[in-house]
């Protein structure tokens, strides 16, 4: 018998002979969503091209945003078959690190308070950057020190127990941290390391100049959307590179598929392990501080919906795969903006999660992901 | 012999539970809920502060009526939940008969229908939706008041203000269907600027954790309004506003008194106004002692005294508008003091009061403005 104790949790779609006595409702109810939200999306695209364009650039910058949490998700299910609902909240300790880094310490500028005489601009990059390193850093020793403390010693124990330690961790991050001596339960009003600049595009790139309106009919994006664009592409490139080339990308992928042989195999799982927590949580921690940028409000339930948002990503891609990762978040981002825009923004949650329901019910294993093979 | 022992302890244990009764010391309890924590802390924070400034001024008096006056402050987060749970605590635990909060309408509503039932007076300082004072059926709640103008007010105010003065015709509403504060601002709004000759091009929903309005705002920049109305609270506010800075809106937001906060975006929010209760460069005597006074009590982390913004103003002229309305009933009796509280005339710090049937108080509102990083005084709008 296949194994289908790895496949996520509610419906597996029933053989074809087994079909439940009107099943044809739910199927006819799935294609008549699938045909209006078609026709929503071509009509739309008619009416208004520039528009339509625009969603997709703003989908596009929600999604890679969601690609960076997703990743972590699904490498961690894919080695210790664990759902780290965690995770979105390390991505809230992300943006709040760098929060910090820039008010308190004003390390957004340190070459130049260091050395007078420094370009100010290019101080301000190498600031940045070091903002950045600093919150994936500590995203990054938070997730190991998660991983050891609340999941290593519970990897024998039956799945379920992992994943409600998970939802505790979450629960504790997010409301630790709300304390008034921690984070503060306010929303805290973000300052961002740099100034986000805006361009249109109208035969030619040109600056939005605050007080000025730009032109109608004309698409934006901001310096920050680029950012956000480059630093994903950079994470997926890199982590195709880990995975493939390098020996702990082989590892990694030996656990995956087999732990204990892989353990009889001389490789050290519990560092294996750690590391894959250390990466998913320090590229959480980067999407953290770029999302704190783009929307520039911060407070420490920030990572419940983009964490839940990017878990339907990886379920959607395939969860346990990392090109599924990329783009079911790429398709969660598209989805939320083109909701957003041609129903209603208070619907773009239900979408997302409508998704999740129709994934499940259509195809579990998602776009990417293979049905559990048989263990010999 | 048992029997004779348990029932000296019997009356023992009743003679001093009597006795105790009998010795508690006069005091007069006064509960404050606040949001110290939640969406709008700086609120709750001001609101606690300037309450406790006018009981700390009445106790150095002598309290009132020979009795002192003690606090009790609940964190009720802004949430009809938290909220409900701390009017339950202060009047059935701590059998307070006086009630200054809570900052939201949303919160409000629920705690005046457990406070009205147990006839405990309950003094909104900031609430502004008309259903605080106001039952399902239209009367009035008969011991709910408030110390602030109500929303129906306020948007009148807001929209004479765009139309008259910023000769606005055509406005676009964003409104947070889930909370009733701003749903009530958004329609007041709207009703007043329609009747005024302006149109409405585009009313969005949107709620209120959300943080990407780039949908919303590129319908409004689609409609090409004259003014923007965004009557929620601070954090939604920086939010909005920055995103419309990006993408090349220049359409001034307004709003209302939600957008008064030290956290308030002023680079984002630049050439927004916005409906408020009070100014701090108002001249007149009651509202430069009570900066004085503030001031003097409050000092921000680097020792500079604090600037109260209209919350700690509202919940001064609240807990103020109580205490005298206890003296000039003469007794601790919900019943006297919600009849004299009917019939006072009382000059506060966010302008003279007077209470009409829904126990609304008859007052005026100023208008302020975001310009180069500050927030200043425009006008004072007379009802």
């Amino acid at each position: 018998m296949p194994d289908k104790s790895n496949l996520p949790a509610a419906a597996v779609t029933a053989p074809r002979k087994n079909r439940y006595p009107l099943a044809w409702v739910g199927n006819g109810f799935l294609i008549i969503l699938a045909v209006l939200a078609a026709y929503i999306l071509v009509s739309n695209l008619f009416r208004n091209p520039i528009v339509f364009l625009q969603n997709i650039l703003d989908g596009l910058k929600l999604g890679f945003v969601y690609a960076l949490i997703a990743l972590g998700y699904t490498m961690v299910y894919g080695i210790v078959k664990l759902i780290n609902f965690a995770h979105g909240d390390i991505f809230m300790v992300g943006a709040f690190t760098s929060f910090f880094a820039v008010s308190q310490f004003n390390l957004h500028k340190w070459p130049q308070m260091l050395m007078p005489g420094f370009p100010a601009g290019l101080s301000i990059i190498i600031g940045s950057l070091t903002v950045i390193l600093l919150s994936m850093l500590v995203c990054t020793l938070l997730g190991v020190t998660i991983e050891r403390v609340a999941y290593k010693p519970l990897r024998d124990a039956p799945r379920i127990a992992a994943l409600i330690t998970a939802i505790g961790v979450s629960f504790f991050l997010e409301f630790f941290g709300a304390l008034q001596f921690v984070f503060s339960p306010r929303f805290i009003p973000y300052k961002s390391p740099f100034d986000t600049t805006a361009w249109y595009i109208q035969s030619g790139i040109h600056p939005i100049v605050s007080g000025q309106a730009s032109p109608d009919n004309t698409i934006s994006f901001s310096n920050i959307f680029l950012i956000i664009l480059v630093a994903s592409v950079l994470v997926q490139i890199f982590l195709q590179f880990l995975v493939r080339r390098t020996k702990i990308g082989i590892a990694m992928r030996a656990t995956s598929f087999d732990k204990p042989t892989a353990r009889l195999m001389g490789i050290n799982v519990d560092r294996v392990i750690s590391f894959t927590f250390a990466i998913g949580s320090g590229f959480a921690g980067l999407g953290g501080v770029l999302y704190a940028i783009a929307y520039a409000s911060i407070w420490t339930q920030l990572g419940i919906l983009p964490g839940l948002k990017a878990f339907v990503a990886a379920v959607l891609g395939g969860i346990g795969s990392l090109p599924g990762a990329f783009v079911g978040a790429l398709i969660m981002g598209q989805a939320e903006s083109l909701t957003m825009s041609y129903i209603s923004t208070p619907m773009r949650d239900a979408v997302a999660f409508t998704i999740l329901i129709v994934v499940l019910l259509v195809k579990p294993t998602g776009i990417f992901g293979e049905p559990a093979g048989e263990k010999a | 012999m048992k029997r004779f022992l348990s029932l000296t302890a019997i009356v023992l244990v009743l003679m001093i539970a009597v006795i105790g009764c009998q010795q508690a010391p006069k005091e007069l309890k006064v509960a404050v809920l606040a949001p110290l924590s939640g969406p709008v802390p700086t609120f709750g924070v001001s609101t606690r502060d300037g309450a406790l400034l006018a009981i700390d001024e009445w106790n150095a008096k002598g309290g009132v009526l020979g009795m002192k006056i003690t606090t009790i402050v609940e964190d009720s987060q802004c949430t009809p939940d938290p909220a409900v749970n701390a009017a339950n605590k202060v009047i059935n635990q701590d059998k307070v008969h006086y009630i200054i909060g809570e900052v939201c309408s949303k919160a409000s509503i629920p705690v005046s229908e457990i406070a009205n039932a147990a006839k405990v007076i309950q003094m909104s300082p900031t609430s502004t939706n008309t259903t605080v004072t106001l039952d399902k059926n239209g009367g009035t709640k008969a011991y709910i008041f408030r110390a602030c103008f109500i929303d129906p007010f306020q948007g009148l105010v807001g929209a004479t203000f765009a139309f008259n003065n910023l000769k606005a015709k055509k406005a676009f509403v964003m409104s947070d269907q889930s909370n009733d504060y701003v749903k009530g601002l958004a329609e007041a709004f709207e009703a007043s600027f329609t009747k005024l000759g302006g149109t409405i091009v585009g009313k969005e929903n949107y709620t209120g954790t959300d943080t990407d309005f780039s949908a919303i705002l590129a319908k409004v920049k689609n409609a090409k309004p004259d003014l923007v109305y965004l009557p929620d609270y601070y954090n939604v506010v920086n939010l909005a506003t920055k995103q419309a800075k990006e993408k090349g809106i220049v359409a001034p937001f307004m709003g209302g008194d939600g957008w008064d906060s030290a956290d308030l975006d002023t680079k984002a929010s630049d050439g927004g106004y916005y409906t408020n209760h009070y100014s701090a460069d108002d001249q007149r005597a009651e509202v430069q002692s009570f900066l004085a006074a503030y001031g003097a009590k409050y000092k921000d982390a680097s020792g500079k005294a604090v600037v109260p913004d209209a919350l700690a103003a509202l919940a001064y002229d609240a807990t103020n508008l109580l205490l005298t309305a206890v003296k000039n009933a003469g007794a601790d009796n919900t019943d006297k003091v919600k009849a004299a509280l009917e019939g006072i005339a009382f000059n506060a710090v966010s302008g003279k009061i007077t209470y009409d049937a829904q126990h609304n108080p008859v007052k005026g509102a100023v208008i302020l403005h975001v310009k180069g990083g500050k927030v200043v005084f425009d006008s004072f709008v007379s009802p």
